[in-house]
């Protein structure tokens, strides 16, 4: 059994210095890089120490997973190799993890679909394995297109969900998610999910940190339960096992467990804020209107408050890191002084304005929408749009909306 | 790990449950001459199963968890079904997650092991039923064994569904009447085992579990050859009783009928030609070990007298 307390300042096989996270990530010098969403990945990955990565390909996550076998070629990951199916590779996954192992794969669309059984299993078993998810369509007829649908049914699963907005998430926000979801309190599953191709396939200038640093290995002996290595004593876990059992205790123990894991997610949230400053950013909030938004909605909602601004329209903005924890007290706090709630997003269904009709008080403030999906971009302008008609002035007719 | 592991502090050894107890005095962990004749003698690696009474699933467990040549370095993994039931009663860590996707558990963890654990033997073994490894689980049973994944796959197979009341399973045999195949199943009992030979598997048997010095052997070598060369796969007839009409004491009946030479469990065995190796080697140790054993008796003997 590993008896090591610290391994800070030692070096890898790769000469990198296992570092301090904190000093990692916000005092060490940062380079400005031109790279990809998908290259961005990569250099995250290199930095974190993992021992185990399982690919498959789907587009648009398809680079980031080949990039990462690059690094395992080049001795960055322990083991690395691509599964059969993404329900198989949730499961080598969880395997990996079961067995101590930091862990990291990504997904999209369909693949996400396809491994669903997993997550609440992940999450129920504890293991905090990093998934990155690319979200494209799941509709049929078939898209490889952006749509955001998939998160709706990741935020039920007992994982952490985290939406980036840029590259610059992406890359800070892997490397903290092994340190917020490694926590003994949390040990939970983190789904990081982006916009696919809007943030994986446009190249943006990211600061890294340097290349001779990383986090610090996973130690699976903090875990809250028993690492599946048989380095600590093997119990019986018990004398019936519940799933046999029709009774009170039984259910019981399910529904504590589940709660036992909800409860995770919230003690997460004060890792969280003190890694990502927050689980909201806030622009304005003073104005009549707010858009709350998350992932790319926030890119195409900054440009909309400016085109406002130009003609005299003032308004906020509310951008959403992590749905899960979700993040309902701030929203509630930073939406107290708006009339009206702009809620754009990359979807059918309106997942966001859901939740945040569900938290806020005189939720009839909520507009939900505009939505764009099956891969349809966001212009700015259908966002100002939609301000402009809520609150009741004149506007011109845009393409496609009759 | 070793029993060393597993001691209890001094002061807390009274508030220990006395199984625990039993199982740090005289467990088997670290005997490598541990065997199916320990049942009974020693601390079994099972406490008392919940599986139906005369069930021989159960005796297939006590068997295989008598033969694992190194218990205190092997980690199981299970699906789920009437074994499901069984592991939490092991004395060995053992992982269920979902249904039908234990070779792929068993694929990230032994690589895990592997990457955690260099220089250490860490042996994986799985073990699930006919519906976990055939129907639902075959893509990621085929596609472990083409990587070559080192470690065991134990099927129990019962030819049904035994767990959810007896549906048909694509290990049954044609012609059987049961719930879901109401007018007979209409195909064949699935050749696993040959599949398994032409999927990379280096050793592979198809057995029953009537004979525990049998099911010793080919534990043995099935998890030795795994961890050495490469997958092994192991198929055998653990009949459920409760579904083919049979009481209780005619379990082990069932399976002897089942084993004679023109019927479907005859025992069969592949063993690939790395495998032949390893498995002389390992029986030229053995002799080594037994008549050294020996000269040290005579020695002793000598001593004394």
């Amino acid at each position: 059994m590993a008896t090591q307390t610290s391994f800070i300042g030692q070096k890898n096989k790769k000469d990198q210095v296992y570092t301090d996270p904190w000093n990692m990530m916000f005092e060490a010098e940062r380079t400005p890089s031109f790279y990809t969403g998908s290259e961005v990945i990569k250099e995250a990955v290199r930095r974190a120490s993992c021992d185990m990565m399982v690919a498959y390909p789907i587009t648009p996550q398809s680079e980031a997973a080949a990039l990462c076998g690059e690094l395992f070629a080049e001795g960055y990951i322990g083991d690395y190799f691509r599964g059969e199916s993404e329900f198989a590779v949730m499961s080598q996954c969880a395997g990996a993890a079961f067995g101590g192992a930091r862990v990291f794969t990504t997904t999209a669309g369909p693949g996400t679909m396809r491994a669903m059984e997993n997550f609440p299993m992940w999450a129920g078993a504890r293991l905090p394995i990093q998934m990155i998810v690319t979200c494209r369509g799941i509709n049929s007829p078939l898209s490889i297109q952006p749509d955001t649908l998939e998160i709706s049914y990741l935020m039920q699963t007992g994982m952490l969900v985290w939406h980036a907005e840029t590259a610059q998430d992406f890359y800070d926000w892997i490397l903290m998610g092994y340190m917020v979801s490694e926590e003994p309190d949390v040990h939970l599953p983190l789904a990081l999910c982006c916009d696919g191709f809007f943030v994986t396939h446009t190249k943006d200038m990211v600061n890294l940190t340097p290349t001779e640093m990383c986090l610090p290995p996973y130690d699976p002996y903090r875990s809250p339960v028993p690492c599946m290595d048989m380095e600590c004593p093997p119990v019986r876990m018990m004398r019936d096992p519940f799933v046999m059992k029709s009774n009170y205790i039984s259910y019981a123990t399910h529904a504590s467990w589940q709660q036992e894991v909800w409860a995770a997610i919230e003690r997460s949230r004060k890792h969280t804020i003190r890694w990502m400053n927050g689980l909201i950013e806030t622009e304005n909030t003073d104005a009549d209107v707010v858009i709350v938004a998350s992932g790319t909605a926030v890119s195409q909602s900054r440009e909309a408050i400016a085109i406002l601004e130009d003609e005299g329209v003032k308004v906020g903005l509310v951008k959403v890191k992590t749905l899960r924890p979700w993040p309902g007290e701030e929203i509630k706090e930073a939406t107290k002084h708006a009339k009206h709630i702009i809620i754009p997003e990359f979807n059918v269904t309106g997942w966001l304005a859901r939740e945040v009709s569900a938290t806020i008080p005189n939720n009839e403030r909520v507009h939900a929408g505009p939505h764009v999906c099956g891969g349809m971009t966001m212009p700015p302008e259908i966002i100002a749009s939609e301000i402009k008609t809520v609150l009741g002035m004149k506007v011109p007719a845009l393409a496609g909306r009759g | 790990m070793s029993k060393e592991r597993i001691k209890i502090a001094e002061e807390l050894y009274d508030i220990m449950p006395a199984e625990y107890q039993d199982l740090v005095k005289r467990a088997t962990y670290g005997n490598e001459q541990r065997g199916w004749k320990d049942i009974g003698n020693a601390k079994e690696l099972i406490e008392e199963h919940s599986l139906c009474a005369g069930c021989p699933e159960s005796m297939a467990f006590r068997y295989i968890l008598a033969s694992l040549p190194n218990p205190e370095d092997t980690v199981m993994v299970g699906s789920t079904g009437c074994t499901s039931l069984v592991f939490p009663h092991v004395a060995v860590h053992n992982i269920h997650s979902l249904f039908g996707n234990q070779n792929a558990i068993a694929s990230g963890l032994k690589r895990a092991l592997s990457v955690r654990f260099p220089d250490r033997v860490k042996d994986v073994v799985v073990l699930a039923g006919d519906g976990a490894t055939v129907d639902i689980g075959l893509d990621m049973t085929l596609q472990a064994w083409f990587r070559q994944e080192k470690f065991t796959t134990i099927c129990f197979d019962n030819e049904l569904y035994a767990n959810t009341g007896g549906q048909e399973s694509g290990l049954m045999q044609k012609g059987f009447v049961a719930k879901m195949a109401p007018v007979g199943k209409s195909f064949e009992k699935v050749r696993l085992p040959e599949i398994a030979r032409e999927s990379g598997c280096h050793y592979v048997v198809n057995c029953t579990v009537s004979k525990p010095n049998l099911v010793e052997k080919v534990i043995k070598n099935a998890v030795h050859i795994a961890r050495e060369i490469g997958p092994t796969y192991l198929q055998m007839y653990t009949p459920c009783i409760l579904e083919i009409g049979k009481n209780s004491m005619e379990g082990l009946q069932e399976m002897r009928d089942s084993e004679k030479p023109s019927e479907r469990f005859a025992y069969k065995e592949f063993v690939s030609e790395p495998a032949k190796e390893l498995i002389a080697e390992l029986a030229a140790k053995e002799k080594e070990r037994k008549a050294e054993a020996k000269r040290q008796l005579a020695s002793q003997t000598v001593a004394v007298g």
